[in-house]
């Protein structure tokens, strides 16, 4: 039956580096999160708000010519959107940082590279379009979600998994964010798409290996908490790297091919679930042994 | 698992013959769709602003009526504490900006001042010649109010486009009092427009039955009431009413509003429920006028006129007018998205092209293809006969959820796509999980029919626990988020119902199909 990616019987001592994963993924968070503390976040134009330039131009306009030279010009996102005819265009730019003077000074630069005989209908300044009850929605939601799911791995499984897994699943977000701290990547509406993405998946994963700790909980009832940890990551590792990988590939395609808007939408996904799939390796399941489980309590069920 | 129902069989292959059905209008133009009959799906997949451009608004805030009916409040305010401290004054009316009086007594001023002060503190007194004075806002309370008008106005428009089910409107402020909206999709933005045009102040007032109305079209009008107008009769000439202008209870303390019908006549209706505070306010004033009329108020014309039969005590009730159900459900959404602060005028209207240049979609159209190529070349390496039947039920997967996405009207985004990419993983996940379950049971030493059927039971309980838990916090995302978080969750809620009905249900019958046709005893490799 096809290819074994994956051999079958791997047996990858995951438990017995324990301690030493665990202080690198608490390295690995505190540098996001100090990360976190001392860059901050770059907010977009979602985020900020910015300028607004209508332009006219005597020839139907060029857009994507217009995006290529514009594109690094100033501080930021820009887009370009068609405005009612192909003769207008307009033009969104992320508010500079410092001043009304730089807000200036971004319009002049903007003005030497176009045409000589665009006409200027409007320069506006815009407000933000995420809303701050966006953003505060936004965290209600993400925070209910993870209550939710927390709720349901306790009744489908016990309390220990749902927290541990809760624990996973804030350790992904936070690096994601540490990700776009240090680099400095726009952080605007797909950002937060991004990280809601990553939660869904990495607690897709997390289920998975759960699912098979329980089964083996009840087959194996005197092996060590441990061993049959290590034994039901070895034996969903090849589903985990099979789908991580197929996920992987298709948002790579996305990446690779996209064009510079998807590329960069897709990249903080791409990071997103390579974390996830990590995580549920080396810290949902692991981390239940630190936690601890009442092994009495579910073998009666 | 060998013995799959007839009935169940026909259900899983309807649905995906159905869902081929409804994708078909995603590959006609606009024109054949409107040749089409009637019984033919015609809805295609909506297109986001970034991918597909749509209708642009510009609205500007009337500041001045606001201000205007907040120093109108202002006033009415200031009166009751006057008569409260026996101050007596005259002739105190609210004039735009300010407000004019005149005191009996002069010297009151100081203890007018510390009224004031308690009421709000941007109030500023000057005296005028001849003992007038003059009651004003000082520009920083008059800034202070703009700025909390136009981010209150933002909040309702976004309420208001939201609950239209118009999904990824751009809602930004610009400039100092205007608000820029675009909205995805070619559509005609008419019914926005109307819907942004009402301010939507929403109150419950008694009616006076004291006077003819013809008198009091002639100005012969009872102290505090006023004429109001309210819809054209049968024979389409307008109807007048008498209204107290002492307000029972306004839309602040309504929590919830849906279109309905009428029992009885089947007229369509609006139902409505009030907050505690609300409902108590409304069950005191019902219980001492049974019998009178009272009239519900929108935006100063009487929408509906009725009699207290009996006291109404539990917070809710009806609006019964002579509404078509299009209006009984745009009156429900603005009762629920609550009143402007101040009054909307589009002072602009275009349509925009795509966010995302044309060169971005192309090469986002060629991405995504080649995603899809790669994970269906990777599964047909990985499992071979299996990858071809999982393979199978990615296209049936992707086929499915753009029928449902084009009957639900949900708007497809450059985030969209991303969930969808995602969508792509989960499917195939499932598919995934089954085959190494029963590669797994093969090892065991299984025969071929008992390993399948114990991949797919065991396997079942997984993935039923790892697509639940997404599910239920989509349903939370849902629930508390907006706009963007809105349309992920449910993009995200049709991919993985979709995506388990594809990955299980299908596969298995095409497994069972296969098993009961060739009779295989080992796997084909």
């Amino acid at each position: 039956m096809g290819i074994q990616f994956f051999p079958p019987n791997s047996n990858i001592n995951f438990m017995g580096h324990k301690n030493k994963i665990f202080a690198l993924m608490l390295l690995i968070t505190m540098g996001c999160f100090a990360c976190l503390f001392m860059k901050g976040l770059t907010y977009g134009i979602d985020f900020k708000g910015g300028l607004l330039i209508e332009i006219r131009t005597s020839a139907p306009a060029n857009i994507s010519a217009m995006r290529t030279s514009l594109k690094n010009l100033v501080h930021g996102e820009i887009s370009l959107q068609e405005f009612g005819s192909p003769n207008d265009v307009l033009i969104r730019v992320e508010r500079q940082p410092g001043g009304d003077e730089a807000q200036l000074q971004a319009l002049e630069k903007i003005k030497s590279h176009l045409d000589a005989n665009v006409e200027y209908r409007r320069v506006e300044t815009v407000g933000p379009k995420v809303s701050e009850s966006l953003i505060t929605n936004g965290i209600y939601a993400v925070l209910g979600s993870l209550a939710a799911m927390l709720v349901y791995i306790w009744f489908r499984f016990e309390w220990q998994f749902g927290v541990c897994a809760v624990i996973t699943l804030a350790h992904d977000s936070l690096i994601l964010l540490g990700v776009f701290s240090l680099f400095a990547l726009e952080f605007n509406e797909t950002a937060l798409i991004a990280i809601l993405l990553t939660i869904t998946y990495s607690i897709n994963d997390t289920v998975v290996i759960y699912d098979r700790i329980r089964e083996n909980l009840r087959k194996f009832k005197k092996m060590p908490l441990s061993e049959l940890i290590n034994r039901s990551i070895n034996e969903t590792l090849s589903r985990t790297v099979l789908t991580s990988g197929t996920t992987l590939l298709s948002l790579l395609a996305l990446y690779l091919f996209g064009g510079p808007v998807i590329a960069a939408f897709s990249l903080p996904i791409l990071v997103g679930i390579f974390a996830g799939t990590i995580s549920s390796i080396f810290i949902s399941a692991p981390l239940l042994s630190i936690v601890g489980l009442n092994r009495g309590k579910i073998n009666e069920e | 698992m060998i013995n799959i129902p007839r009935w169940k069989t026909i259900l899983i292959l309807g649905v995906c013959v159905l869902g081929m059905f409804f994708i078909i209008p995603q590959f006609l133009s606009r024109d054949t769709l409107q040749k089409l009959p009637n019984w033919f799906p015609n809805k295609q997949v909506v297109l986001g602003l970034d991918l597909q451009g749509g209708a642009h608004l510009l609205l500007e805030v009337d500041f001045e009526t606001a201000l205007h009916e907040q120093m109108a409040a202002i006033v009415d305010n200031v009166k009751v504490e006057l008569r409260k401290t026996r101050i007596g004054y005259k002739g105190f009316v609210a004039q735009k900006r300010q407000a004019v009086f005149t005191l009996r007594n002069s010297q009151d001023i100081d203890k007018v001042k510390s009224i004031l002060r308690t009421i709000d503190q941007g109030l500023e007194v000057t005296a005028l010649t001849d003992g007038k004075f003059s009651l004003t806002l000082t520009s920083d309370a008059i800034e202070k109010r703009k700025k909390a008008s136009l981010a209150q106005s933002i909040e309702i428009v976004r309420r208001r486009v939201d609950e239209t089910g118009t999904a990824e409107p751009f809602i930004q402020q610009q400039g100092e009092d205007r608000i820029l909206i675009q909205l995805p999709g070619l559509q005609d933005p008419e019914r926005i427009k109307n819907l942004l045009g009402q301010t939507a102040k929403l109150q419950f007032r008694f009616l006076d039955t004291s006077v003819s109305i013809e008198d009091a079209r002639e100005g012969r009008l009872p102290p505090d009431t006023e004429v109001l107008e309210g819809y054209e009769d049968n024979q389409h000439s307008p109807v007048y009413y008498v209204a107290k202008k002492q307000v029972i209870i306004s839309g602040e303390n309504l929590i919830d509003a849906q279109p309905n019908f009428d029992p009885q006549t089947n007229q369509p209706i609006v139902g409505f429920k009030f907050d505690a505070l609300g409902a108590r306010r409304f069950g005191d004033a019902t219980k001492e006028n049974v019998g009178k009329l009272f009239a519900i108020i929108l935006d100063n014309k009487v929408i509906s006129a009725p009699r207290i039969n009996e006291p109404i005590t539990g917070g809710s009730g009806q609006i019964s007018g002579s509404f078509t159900t299009q209006e009984a459900q745009d009156l429900a959404l603005l009762m629920r998205a609550g009143a402007l602060p101040a009054p909307l005028k589009v002072i602009e209207e275009r349509t925009v092209g795509p966010g995302l240049g044309a060169d971005s979609i192309v090469s986002g159209e060629h991405a995504t293809i080649i995603s899809i190529v790669m994970v269906a070349v990777f599964m047909l390496v990985a499992y071979s006969f299996f990858g071809i039947i999982a393979n199978i039920a990615l296209l049936v997967n992707l086929i499915l959820l753009f029928a449902a996405m084009a009957v639900t009207q949900a708007t497809l985004t450059l985030p969209g796509i991303a969930g969808i990419a995602l969508t792509i993983g989960m499917a195939v996940d499932a598919n995934v999980l089954i085959n190494e379950r029963i590669k797994e049971e093969l090892r065991l030493g299984r025969k071929l029919i008992a390993a399948i059927d114990a991949g797919y039971s065991r396997a079942m309980t997984t993935i039923i626990d790892s697509n639940l838990t997404t599910l239920i916090g989509a349903a939370l995302l849902y629930h508390f988020g907006s706009g963007p978080i809105r349309g992920f969750a449910v993009t995200l809620t049709l991919g993985v119902i979709v995506s388990m009905f594809t990955a299980i249900s299908l596969t298995r019958v095409i497994v069972v199909w296969w098993l009961k046709t060739f009779k295989p005893t080992r796997l084909p490799i």
